[in-house]
């Protein structure tokens, strides 16, 4: 393993933040992951270092292919995540929406320049991504259409289901897009977790990153052979809204099996404590994301259901 | 009359309401049908466009006979933002501004930025007011995508501002507010002036003498009107900007809205620690500094000016 800063940008009043990078291998540019781009995305920081725990005992027992090399970037935000800040510590401003960046722009474009040089020129790119929404997901993995990706190969992650999302405005400026557009073929990888912990989604992740490294010709190691991967496009998730606001006690989680007519939830009042409504399943299908947050607003997106 | 056009429950008691002040006038003339929209509030720290909402609703609401149509004022877009001192939208940390246009269909503020563009569309004219953030402070501006530069540059010339900056299109802009009406036919103009968390009063009444000029231009105010200042229109290319290189405390020596020669000092970037100047910031073109850096700390890469001049004097 070969340990390097990728960037470095000083602070008046802090050390240096060092963006580190973990190389496995030599030779052709495999594989690069980069984890945490936003100080609460402690999840992913801590996938990728499993991931460089497990690809040092790999490289130890000699499994990294000849003429490979693997990156793993674990934390491209420190600054924030030590503040317990989501985005940059003195504008706000989200890395991860200044791609491909700028050498001589404002100073998060000029770190997503200083990444996305290091990042060029690996044939496989994974981003260990985190919504916006406060919920727990089914992993997956998700690739952004933008006519040079080949969706086939989100199969070799052998996750239950990849989705392939049709880029929005806002999404251009993201690091899977541009990594895309520079001829990387880039994924997001999603576990059901962002600021907290959760070991188990955790270890499907890195497995799964290890499967794809195994299928891809990366590395060489037993692997369990994971999920016969269903791609599903995003019209096949069906969104459920809250109707009214209040406090929500849920009676599903990721995972189950609903049937048309199941009880997902009740809204009760969060001063008089009386049910305001129930919201039940329309279809039959499987919980995709729900919404973990006891206090919930109008028009919030509860649930997404994958129809069967 | 004040109506909420878009609102949706909090979790305790408390919906969001997005406000509108419709005020219409009481004009004997034949009547314009003509409706003017100002909308502003999107960002909660950019505080400049509440001044001018209020002037222009004192003194159409003293003048109601010399109003001949309808202005509607959208004071905060972004209530919980405005409430809360956070520029984006509290509860989930996203800008107000890259929702547009929204759909009934989705989040709680995606609904909400949909019902907003609903109400605004079919207006004559909408005035989207930004005041740049805490960081920078703006002379007043127009800021035109080049795409709708021809129809918007006459109306843009009407609002007494001292500069129209046409920039270049980029597609994360297009689910801004004032993008999502334009290519919709709403004829949308952006204001960016003075700086984050300030009301800088000259330039308030600079932009509300300019929004009844454009009124007395649309036939919808018959009241006197200020003489217009002439702005500067400016492509892309005729604009440089100035990044700081170094990290530490950013000490100006040049006043905003000045003649400033190639090479001419802008300012210092100093270690406050040691007190030793690790920068000394020059102007790379002659022109004239229309956005000057207001929050002192710097990283390498902060915006410290950028100067209206360019390619055209480098």
């Amino acid at each position: 393993m070969h340990k390097q800063v990728v960037y470095s940008i000083q602070s008046p009043y802090r050390q240096p933040m060092d963006v580190i990078g973990f190389k496995f291998g030599k030779g052709e540019k495999a594989l690069c992951v980069v984890g945490a781009m936003r100080g609460n995305e402690v999840q992913q920081l801590f996938v990728c270092s499993r991931l460089v725990s497990r690809l040092k005992e790999l490289e130890r027992e000699g499994c990294i292919c000849e003429g490979k090399e693997i990156m793993i970037i674990p934390c491209v935000n420190y600054y924030s995540m030590n503040i317990g800040k989501r985005f940059w510590t003195m504008d706000n401003t989200d890395i991860n929406r200044m791609f491909p960046g700028y050498d001589l722009g404002e100073t998060t474009q000029r770190i997503a320049d200083g990444l996305f040089k290091e990042l060029q020129g690996y044939t496989y790119g994974v981003q260990l991504a985190s919504f916006y929404q406060q919920g727990d997901f089914l992993p997956h993995v998700k690739l952004m259409e933008t006519g040079f990706t080949r969706h086939e190969e989100m199969k070799d992650f052998g996750l239950p289901y990849a989705f392939v999302r049709t880029p929005r405005p806002y999404d251009t400026t993201t690091l899977n897009y541009n990594w895309q557009v520079w001829g990387t073929n880039a994924f997001s990888l999603y576990t059901n977790a962002t600021d907290d912990l959760d070991e188990c989604s955790a270890k499907t992740a890195v497995d799964a990153i290890i499967r794809f490294m195994v299928r891809r010709g990366i590395v060489k190691t037993r692997v369990g052979s994971g999920y016969m991967t269903e791609i599903i496009s995003e019209d096949r998730l069906l969104q459920i809204h809250s109707t009214s606001s209040g406090i929500c006690r849920s009676f599903v989680k990721t995972g189950d099996e609903l049937h048309s007519g199941d009880l997902l939830c009740e809204i009760t009042d969060p001063l008089e404590g009386d049910i305001i409504s129930k919201i039940y399943s329309p279809v039959n299908g499987i919980v995709f994301f729900r919404y973990n947050r006891p206090l919930e607003f109008e028009k919030s997106v509860l649930y997404k259901i994958i129809r069967l | 009359m004040t109506t909420v056009i878009a609102s949706a429950g909090l979790a305790v008691n408390e919906r969001v309401e997005i406000r509108r002040n419709r005020i219409t006038g009481r004009s004997t003339e034949k009547p314009s049908g003509k409706r003017v929209c100002i909308v502003t509030g999107t960002h909660g720290d950019e505080l400049e466009g509440q001044y001018v909402c209020a002037e222009l609703a004192r003194i159409l609401g003293e003048n109601l006979s010399q109003l001949n149509g309808t202005v509607d004022i959208y004071p905060a877009i972004n209530p919980l933002g405005i409430d809360s001192i956070t520029r984006g939208i509290p509860l989930f940390d996203l800008d107000m501004n890259r929702i547009f246009p929204g759909t009934s269909e989705g989040t709680m503020a995606e609904c909400l930025a949909a019902d907003i563009i609903s109400d605004i569309s079919g207006a004559d004219i909408c005035i989207d007011i930004h005041s740049s953030n805490i960081y920078l402070k703006e002379i007043p501006q127009i800021r035109i995508n080049e795409i709708s530069a021809e129809e918007l540059v006459p109306y843009a010339k009407m609002l007494n501002c001292d500069f129209i900056w046409i920039h270049s299109a980029a597609t994360v802009l297009e689910s801004t507010l004032a993008y999502s009406l334009n290519v919709t036919g709403t004829k949308t103009l952006v204001v960016e002036m003075g700086v984050g968390m300030r009301i800088t009063k000259e330039y308030c009444r600079q932009l509300t003498a300019g929004i009844f000029n454009l009124l007395k231009n649309l036939g919808m105010w018959t009241g006197e009107v200020e003489e217009i200042r002439e702005p500067i229109v400016s492509g892309e290319g005729t604009v440089e900007f100035v990044n700081s290189d170094a990290d530490g405390i950013f000490v100006p020596c040049v006043e905003h809205w000045v003649e400033i020669e190639k090479g001419e000092h802008i300012g210092d970037v100093i270690n406050p620690t040691t007190g030793q100047t690790v920068e000394r910031v020059t102007a790379p073109c002659r022109g004239k500094i229309f956005t000057l850096r207001e929050f002192p700390i710097v990283y390498g890469g902060s915006l410290i000016a950028r100067i209206l001049g360019g390619e055209e004097n480098a």
